[in-house]
């Protein structure tokens, strides 16, 4: 039994004989199943290995790799903000503690409705319009704490 | 113009001829330059992964490593040069980033190849000022712990842990300074706990639940002895410090295992000071074994045995498969000679005498002998296996088997009921009925009819898990064994490993089937423990003397008579079924049991036992020693000098490394035992004993040079028919997983503790 929806189950499939060494189809394959389920659960995890036949050591490596694959669950929106140096030059800094504080997650990573969680990341690829914040894939720029207010309140009242 | 197959290149101004295809820090090694490198290692893949080994290579812009370079034409390499230094100065410095400086407490100390290459090539001094980054250590199992910060990141253990082992329960986390060597199974590993991983660790990141922090290695002496477990015949290289084994290892790659050594080899020696283990000989004296002293306890059996002799009792034997040689060829004659009974046998795992009764009726006995050699498995061009399951029962073999098939491009054919794990590295694997080895060898040899058989998914892409979940049960299909014939009949040369599902008419056809192949066809016929094949071959068998010549041929007799001067027996006595069925009814006077516990294996009735005189010499309590009239506390291998010869018929030699107070070797007690019934066997020195197995049994007339210098030899036993009762019932192999090994494994902590233990019993691995 999959643990992914049939639609992805299906493309999983296909991802799995798209190249020639099977196991190069792991990150894309981790990116789809992390989208879809929010994070790598261990279950995911398994099933991913089973596919590829590789172990799920293997699979926990790559993902150890990457800082964007995650083994731990995030909130339905993901607010990434960047403190990298154009960023932090443009008050980056300010706005991440702006939105943490906003969101009440000065002490925690994730709100205890499961609505937003919040991480400080690296270059999101946005320094002409800095600071910038990322909402799962959807980027906020030239942002200011007011305007960021703006943006994390449109988030929840779409939850 | 170059030859084909070799390269002309200079090293540091000497010209050098290697092979093609060489790798640049090899040729180095073969002119004896040193290259100093940590994440190179022979016949694992090539890492590059620690920059020591940079090399200037002219024509080349920058610094090389020589781990990964090829050698080429015309190659100008320089080791010694001002750069090179400099870049192994600055390698090692940080290498040491985060390394702590704790050698004086750290296990490796003494024998670190880091505290080596920093003391050789490093500066003495670094400049990081910042703190190094400290991690806690980590118990993975009782067996493997593993130091963060001392490890520098190799990867030598989880390509050894992958490719040599075929287990991939390490791997590498994280990202750059977070780096981590990672377990299988999150904060433990789930794996073959065999130890090859601390064994292969440069530094002391992986140390060993068994020895660490227990001595250093200055202060232990270093002994060569051959394991005493399973029949591969494995040097394990003790450490002993105060007549007390402290460490198992190979590191020193000797002996016919190279580096390799399983659970049992590394760790399994702590069963020699197991609080259970014997300490003064008992007797039964009011129904309880009571401790008494040596002569009274040696001095009772030989009263008792010549009062049985004079009442014209019968007296059985079982012999050991642990004992060495010369002690089991000193027991037959105890007991054809002494005794004057050809009822002795022994724990059979293995039909030898079938399968040297059926090489000898082929053209098989040419030039070469038809037994293959352990390491013969790492170059075969082709291997046959049918039953047993060496990945779990025959480790080296097993390790061997995935060299050739990684190295060498062995073609692996398995033929087994179950999908063992070697299924990974076979070229094709036929799953037939459980019991329907012989069957389908016979289809093979062209004897039979289709015996219904299923080709199995083959090869590494298969799932990689640790441990392997039982496939579903094979569904046989009719004519699946007909690609396998076909594929199989394509080789030369080819090596068959047997287990015990064959036995009896079953070898004669495997013979039959290894004749059809072109080339040389070699055996090996899997026997379950370190001298199981040696007891064999010293004629532990009821019809049989040592050298499998019939205890009825009087020529054979004869020349064993003119040697001892004395009378023996020419009937076929009792097998070891037979003798306790004999003990159930009362018709066995006495039975001597040396390193057995044949009641394990045929129970009898213990209120009969009370009416026949059992004399039980071992290191423990067994079954059997317990309802002993006299037990004697023997000695283990460990203790021991003398030859055992493994399960394809190679004579090693192993050496004394510890010593047991208040235990005689078994040869010690034969010979005390031999001399108070009247007959002198002269002393007990395993030397002369084993001058006599040269000079007399059949195929031991091995080269003793050979032997002393650490190496094997083959013992070939073959010449004519042997005529042998063949007892198909009679061969139980114990299907011993890595974490048993019959009664002796159950004394060992360390391979008793492991979590796998619970996992893999008895025929049961997969």
């Amino acid at each position: 039994m999959s643990v992914f929806s049939p639609t992805l189950d299906a493309k999983l499939t296909r991802l799995a004989e798209a190249y020639p060494q099977r196991r190069s189809a792991l990150v894309p394959m981790l990116l789809y199943a992390q989208d879809e389920l929010g994070w790598l659960t261990p279950e995911a995890i398994r099933e991913i290995a089973e596919r590829l036949g590789e172990t799920e050591l293997a699979v926990r490596e790559t993902i150890s790799y990457y800082s964007m694959l995650r083994t731990h669950p995030v909130g339905r929106y993901h607010v990434q903000v960047c403190t990298n140096i154009s960023c932090l030059l443009r008050g980056g800094e300010e706005l991440l503690q702006h939105c943490r504080k906003r969101l009440g997650l000065e002490q925690r990573d994730v709100t205890p409705d499961g609505v937003f969680s919040i991480e400080e990341v690296e270059c999101i690829g946005a320094c002409s319009w800095a600071p910038a914040l990322q909402v799962n894939y959807d980027f906020h720029q030239n942002l200011d704490p007011a305007r960021a207010d703006q943006v994390l309140a449109e988030y929840r009242q779409k939850a | 113009m170059p030859e084909n197959n070799s390269v002309h290149l200079t090293i540091d101004g000497r010209a050098i001829t290697v092979p093609a295809g060489t790798l640049l820090i090899e040729a180095c090694r073969a002119v004896n330059i040193e290259v100093p490198c940590f994440c190179y290692y022979p016949n694992l893949s090539v890492q590059a992964a620690c920059r020591m080994c940079l090399v200037e290579i002219e024509k080349m812009p920058k610094l090389q490593t020589a781990c990964t370079v090829p050698v080429a034409e015309g190659m100008v390499v320089r080791t010694d040069t001002p750069t090179v230094h400099k870049a192994r100065k600055t390698t090692n410095e940080f290498l040491l980033t985060n390394h702590p400086l704790d050698c004086p407490v750290c296990d490796k100390g003494g024998e670190c190849e880091l505290q080596d290459m920093t003391l050789t090539y490093g500066t003495g001094t670094g400049r990081f000022d910042e703190p190094k980054r400290h991690r806690d250590e980590q118990q993975w199992s009782p067996v493997v712990f593993y130091d963060r910060p001392r490890c520098i990141l190799c990867y030598r253990c989880v390509r050894v842990c992958g490719e040599g082992m075929d287990v991939w329960a390490l791997g590498v986390g994280n990202r750059a300074i977070l780096s981590t060597i990672l377990p299988n199974a999150g904060d433990h590993l789930e794996c073959e706990e065999c130890g090859m991983c601390i064994d292969i660790c440069p530094v002391g990141a992986l140390t060993s639940g068994a020895y660490r922090y227990k001595t250093r290695p200055w202060e232990m002496k270093h002994v060569g002895a051959i394991c005493t477990f399973c029949g591969d015949g494995c040097r394990t290289t003790l450490g002993v410090r105060n007549d007390r084994i402290i460490r198992g290892d190979n590191r020193d790659a000797s002996g016919i295992n190279g580096e390799f050594l399983c659970i049992k080899g590394r760790y399994g020696f702590d069963f020699t000071q197991h609080a259970e283990r014997l300490k003064t000989p008992l007797a039964r004296i009011d129904g309880e074994l009571k401790p008494v002293s040596w002569a009274q306890a040696l001095e009772t059996v030989a009263r008792r045995w010549r009062a049985i002799q004079q009442q014209g009792g019968r007296f059985g034997v079982i012999g050991s498969t642990r004992a060495l040689n010369e002690e089991s060829y000193q027991l037959q004659r105890l007991a054809r000679q002494v005794l004057g009974t050809n009822n002795i046998d022994h724990h059979r795992s293995a039909d030898l005498p079938t399968l040297y009764d059926a090489l000898a009726g082929t053209s098989a006995t040419g030039s070469a002998p038809p037994l293959a050699a352990a390491a013969s498995l790492k170059t075969a061009s082709a291997v046959l296996l049918v039953g047993g399951d060496p990945t779990y029962e025959h480790p080296l073999l097993a390790w061997n088997v995935r060299w050739g098939y990684r190295l060498s491009g062995t073609r692996l054919y398995v033929l087994h009921h179950r999908e063992i794990k070697l299924r990974r590295q076979a070229h094709r694997m036929a799953v037939v009925a459980e019991g329907a080895e012989g069957a389908a060898v016979r289809y093979l040899a062209g004897q039979g009819g289709a015996v219904a058989a299923r080709l199995s998914a083959v090869g590494p892409a298969e799932e990689k898990r640790y441990p392997q979940l039982p496939p579903p049960d094979p569904q046989p299909i009719s004519g699946g064994l007909e690609e396998f014939k076909a594929e199989l009949e394509k080789e030369s040369n080819v090596v068959i490993i047997f287990g015990s599902e064959l036995r009896g008419d079953d070898i004669r056809a495997l013979v039959a089937l290894g004749g059809r192949l072109a080339g040389q066809t070699r055996y090996i016929g899997l026997a379950d423990h370190s001298n199981s094949h040696g007891a064999a071959d010293m004629g532990l068998y009821p019809d049989l003397l040592p050298g499998y010549e019939s205890v009825s041929d009087a020529a054979a007799r004869g020349r064993f008579e003119a040697l001892w001067g004395a009378r023996l027996p020419a009937e076929a006595g009792l097998n070891q079924r037979e003798m306790a069925e004999a003990l159930d009814r009362g018709e066995l006077a006495a039975l001597y049991v040396v390193g057995a516990n044949p009641l394990r294996l045929d129970p009898v009735n213990p209120a009969n036992l009370r009416r026949s005189f059992l004399v039980v010499q071992d290191l423990f309590l067994t079954e059997t020693a317990k309802e002993a009239d006299i037990v004697l506390p023997a000695l283990a291998a460990y203790e021991k000098t003398g030859t055992l010869t493994n399960t394809c018929g190679e004579v090693q030699a192993t050496r004394r490394a510890a010593a047991w107070p208040g235990g005689k070797s078994d040869l010690e007690i034969i010979h005390a035992l031999a001399r108070l019934m009247g007959v002198d066997f002269g002393r007990p020195d395993p030397d002369r004993v084993f001058a006599e197995i040269r000079a007399h049994v059949k195929g031991y007339n091995v080269s003793v040079v050979q032997l002393a210098a650490g190496r094997s030899a083959l013992a070939v036993p073959l010449n004519g028919a042997v005529p042998h009762r063949s007892a198909p019932h009679l061969i139980r192999s114990n299907h011993d997983t890595l974490f048993s090994d019959g009664t002796l494994g159950r004394y060992s902590h360390a391979i008793n503790e492991v979590m796998e233990k619970r996992l893999l019993l008895p025929g049961q691995a997969r």
